[in-house]
């Protein structure tokens, strides 16, 4: 859990550095992005006067879902601390109630571009979220369980040559929405300052100050699950079972491994890649809900 | 005892209707008489059901000669009747509650005590048609709560709007009754008497084409009811114009009744049931689902809005009922209790959240006078309580955990999955597929939800309209307030009513005695072991992360300065509440993308005075094409009015005609009985 909170800025430090390398510039140094965020937790906030308490209450239920889903998804151990409460349906729905909350608070301000991100995030992750479902439907009905540490061990069991028919595909598929979630390049680009191109950034474009830090750290959280998910669902070797050092260390390193590699691939995208135009993006979305289907139905085709 | 309890509930029901007369002369004290004496009844009934749920025994009540010259009224209680009865009590009391302070609109203007006597007869009604055991009883207590919804729906009849709404309800609702008659008249004919048991013991006898052809008037009829696509067009009409508190009960409690009389008739009348009706009963389902919520998010009638959801949400819980079908079919009598639970526990969910949605719209109707969300906007600071408790029923809706919707809508999609473990390559694939479908319209309806919060209460007012709204009076945030707190206390509660429902839907699927959900402490336990839900750990892990941030924000986040000021607007001057997002662009992403389904149009006409430059006026329309109404329905209507137009030429308004008329018919029926 400390991990997750800790390592999240790295993810984006990472793909801040890989673009700058691209670009021929320098890049922030490691500690830059931590700094940002205390930075930001200590500087003085601006509400706007038509903001009522949703606004305030946004940021926290916005981090405290996400630490939630957090807390579900199996990291270095073979378990996750809560994982007995629920599955991956309790996964995305937390990530929903997190949603939920950032898109009324855009609303809150009564600003244009608070409703133009709103609109635009809702409609992308209405998308996105059948699309999410039918991976783990698809990945589930192999291993025969929902719960996310039940499929990471089964899949863990099973030869690579034998799974990776499908689970290639259902990659594919969770790849895209990792990229749609974390609001990368194509479905969103981060780094703009132009308002009419936001999704994510026009929401909290009113937040200042601790709620804008607490936004900022929560969708760096989101997408480090998100790659965690990629990679211990797909590559779900090195987990550990018990608590002494060495393996536990081993498995930390394994896992620091996949995410970097992760955030590699999500790095090249975004350097070699431009946004999507908004209603190009659902094409790029269904791309990943046909991917699902046919990971799925590879499975029914092979036999099982 | 427990008789003692029903007859009081009617009693109650009666007593309340009746005694608005005695105080004709005060409206206050007539609404109040009447809304009281729902409130008792609807109290006794959730006594005595409960007790019938909780210890599984029935209550029977026959009265011989209750209906002159045709037969006895028979009522009776099994677990089923019990659940059913127990949602509608559970609903009319908030319900009557929030009528105490909502009716003050009418006093002057409406009869209460009139409105009083239907409100009561209304909710007497359906207590009867759930308890109902013979045919008579069934079919007398239904065409009362029809007629008396519709007087009801009418109440505003000076607003042609409510008139054309009424009828269209009234011509739909009968049109189903005919259908349900007639499913019924087929199991008389087979089993020679009208009451229910006597269906039961003869439903081996039945063959499978008069089964089939039962179980398609049942659908046809009880669907048009329900608000089941194709038939549903009455329902975006009829619930808004009625009454707040009236439209809540028709979508909590009224299209409830349907459901269960498709229970009643899927798993009771029919003996086995063929596979093929669980995937209509799974298509009807998906369809109306996803039609459902995808015309609510063209909406921005409040009311319709929340219309076009309940038809969304009748399609999940046919989607729960399918499936049953669908086990009960290829023998998996555990799954299909399942099925039936999540079914079941969908309905009383639905009945929670969208009782309060309704109640909260009908709170903004009667502060601000107007059901246009494109008028509201920054309500929330005008009425606070009513904002926090459509928040609530939003939330619940969309299925947010740790709320209610989430634990239906959770099970929803287990029974969906559990086809998964079926034999036949068409199951499986399709019901992953309506799983991942049912996440769609989960996502959509979320997003219809914020749009309707957002734009009503969120940002600026946009017009007088809502800058003049004032919040209701007491009872009415009491009405709301009960019911956002049972959002919350039914998903607490999932293990405890699972539990109970596990037992009915056993009984309903033919499931030997005993818990047939695995219920381990707070757990919810899917039967083949794929997965576990607890909403008590939920609600608390999420409880504990909210107060582990506020409480690591404010230590460690020293004392800050904190400013108000202007949203940023470009650097702008003159900020008006008409800058913002307005309800039809923000949901026009997605009737872009659905426009297939849509067919959108759009008018635009410029009026210049000759010069193009020049423009004096500018107009614009854009719609969407309402796909039923104009592809089966008004070709229906018209060839019903060609029709009638041809034959209305035997109507000529002579008297020598029409002794002409009884002449001939005299000499072929004299003619007739001399061959014969």
């Amino acid at each position: 859990m400390v991990l997750i909170l800790g390592a999240a800025p790295a993810v984006s430090w990472f793909i801040k550095k890989m673009k700058a390398i691209s670009q021929n510039r320098v890049g922030p140094r490691f500690l830059q992005v931590y700094f940002d965020l205390i930075k930001l937790f200590r500087k003085g906030m601006v509400i706007s006067d038509t903001a009522s308490w949703i606004f305030h209450a946004a940021p926290y239920v916005f981090f405290a879902g996400t630490i939630a889903a957090a807390l579900m998804v199996p990291v270095i151990w073979k378990g996750a601390l809560f994982g007995f409460m629920g599955d991956a349906i309790l996964f995305v729905y937390l990530i929903a109630l997190g949603r939920f909350f950032l898109v009324l608070a855009a609303l809150d301000t009564g600003t244009a571009f608070g409703g133009m991100g709103s609109s635009r995030e809702m409609f992308l992750s209405s998308l996105a979220e059948p699309a999410l479902l039918l991976s783990f439907f698809s990945l589930a009905f192999h291993t025969k369980t929902l719960s996310l540490a039940g499929m990471m061990s089964g899949l863990a069991m099973d030869p690579p040559h034998r799974v990776i028919f499908f689970t290639s595909l259902a990659f594919g598929a969770v790849l895209i929405l990792t990229i749609a979630e974390s609001g990368r390049i194509p479905v969103d680009n981060p780094a703009t300052h132009l308002e009419l191109t936001m999704v994510h950034e026009a929401m909290i474009l009113e937040y200042s100050g601790k709620y804008l830090a607490l936004m900022e750290w929560g969708h760096q959280i989101k997408q480090l699950l998100f790659l965690t998910l990629l990679a211990n669902l797909f590559f779900p070797w090195g987990m550990t079972g018990t608590f002494s050092v060495t393996p536990v260390f081993f498995s930390l390193a394994l896992y620091v491994g996949k995410i970097a590699a992760g955030a590699l691939v999500i790095g090249w995208i975004e350097i070699h890649f431009a946004k999507l135009r908004l209603f190009r993006a659902p094409d790029f979305l269904a791309i990943a809900f046909v991917l699902a289907l046919l990971s799925f139905l590879g499975q029914l085709m092979v036999g099982r | 005892m427990m008789e003692k309890l029903v007859l009081t509930q009617i009693l109650f029901y009666i007593l309340g209707g009746l005694s608005g007369f005695f105080q004709k002369g005060n409206p206050e004290h007539s609404n109040r008489l009447a809304c009281s004496g729902a409130l008792l009844a609807g109290l006794a009934g959730m006594f005595y059901s409960a007790g019938v749920l909780w210890s599984g025994n029935g209550i029977v009540l026959i009265f011989p000669g209750g209906i002159p010259l045709c037969g006895e009224i028979i009522l009776k209680l099994d677990s089923l009747s019990a659940f059913f009865v127990f949602l509608i009590s559970f609903l009319s009391i908030p319900v009557s509650i929030f009528a105490v302070g909502y009716n003050r609109e009418y006093f002057g203007k409406k009869n209460m005590a009139i409105f009083g006597l239907f409100y009561n007869i209304f909710l007497l009604s359906m207590i009867l048609v759930v308890m109902a055991r013979n045919v008579l009883t069934f079919l007398v207590a239904w065409e009362v709560m029809s007629l008396v919804s519709y007087l009801l729906v009418v109440t505003e009849h000076e607003n042609p709007k409510a008139r054309r709404a009424g009828l269209m309800y009234f011509v739909m609702t009968h049109a189903g009754t005919a259908f349900i008659a007639g499913a019924f008249w087929l199991l008389f004919s087979v089993s020679g008497s009208l009451a229910f048991d006597a269906f039961r013991a003869h439903a081996g006898m039945l063959s499978s084409g008069l089964k089939n052809i039962i179980f398609l008037c049942a659908l046809v009829g009880f669907g048009t009811k329900a608000g089941m696509i194709p038939f549903h067009i009455w329902l975006p009409e009829a619930h808004p114009e009625a009454p707040s508190p009236i439209s809540a009960l028709m979508s909590g409690a009224m299209i409830k009744t349907a459901i269960y009389a498709l229970l009643r008739f899927l798993f009771f009348f029919l003996g086995p049931v063929p596979f093929w009706w669980g995937a209509v009963v799974l298509g009807i389902g998906i369809l109306s689902t996803l039609l459902g919520v995808l015309y609510a998010l063209m909406e921005h009638d409040l009311k319709r809005l929340l219309a076009f959801h309940s038809i969304e949400n009748i399609g999940i819980i046919l989607l729960g009922i399918g499936m049953g079908a669908v086990f009960v079919s290829t023998r998996q009598p555990v799954y299909a209790s399942f099925a039936i639970a999540a079914a079941l526990y969908h309905a009383l969910n639905h009945a929670t959240f969208k009782g309060l949605l309704f109640l909260g719209a009908g709170s903004v109707l009667s502060g601000t006078h107007t059901r246009n969300i494109e008028e509201l906007g920054g309500l929330i600071r005008k009425m606070p309580w009513t904002a926090a408790c459509f928040l609530t029923g939003s939330a619940a809706i969309s299925a947010l955990p740790p709320l209610n919707g989430f634990v239906s809508e959770w099970m929803t999609f287990l029974a969906l999955l559990a086809g998964m473990d079926c034999g036949g390559f068409g199951i499986r694939f399709f019901s992953l597929v309506l799983a991942s479908l049912l996440g769609l319209a989960g996502a959509l309806a979320a997003t219809c939800f914020v749009k309707a919060f957002g734009i009503t209460f969120l940002g600026l007012p946009r017009s007088s309209h809502a800058e003049q709204a004032r919040e209701g009076g007491r009872s009415m945030k009491i009405g709301m307030g009960t019911l956002a707190l049972s959002c919350l206390g039914l998903g607490l509660a999932a293990p405890g009513i699972v539990s109970i429902l596990g037992k009915l839907s056993g009984s309903l699927t033919g499931m030997s005695s005993g818990n047939s959900l695995a219920i381990h402490g707070s757990f919810l336990v899917f039967p083949s072991g794929w997965s576990q839900l607890s909403l008590p750990w939920i609600f608390a892990v999420l409880a504990v992360s909210l107060s582990a941030v506020v409480a690591g924000v404010i230590i460690f986040a020293r004392r800050v300065p904190v400013k108000t000021g202007p949203s940023w607007a470009c650097g702008m001057r003159g900020f008006t509440g008409r800058m913002q997002y307005s309800a039809t662009g923000y949901s026009k992403p997605i009737r872009r993308v659905f426009s297939f389904l849509y067919q959108p149009s759009r008018k635009v006409e410029i009026e210049d005075e000759g010069y193009s430059v020049l423009r004096t006026a500018k107009r614009f329309e854009s719609g969407i094409k309402p796909l039923f109404e104009e592809t089966i329905y008004r070709p229906m209507t018209k060839f019903a009015l060609y029709f009638s137009e041809k034959a209305k030429r035997i109507q000529t308004g002579h008297i020598q005609i029409y002794l002409g008329y009884i002449f001939i018919t005299l000499i072929v029926l004299l003619l007739f009985a001399r061959l014969s």
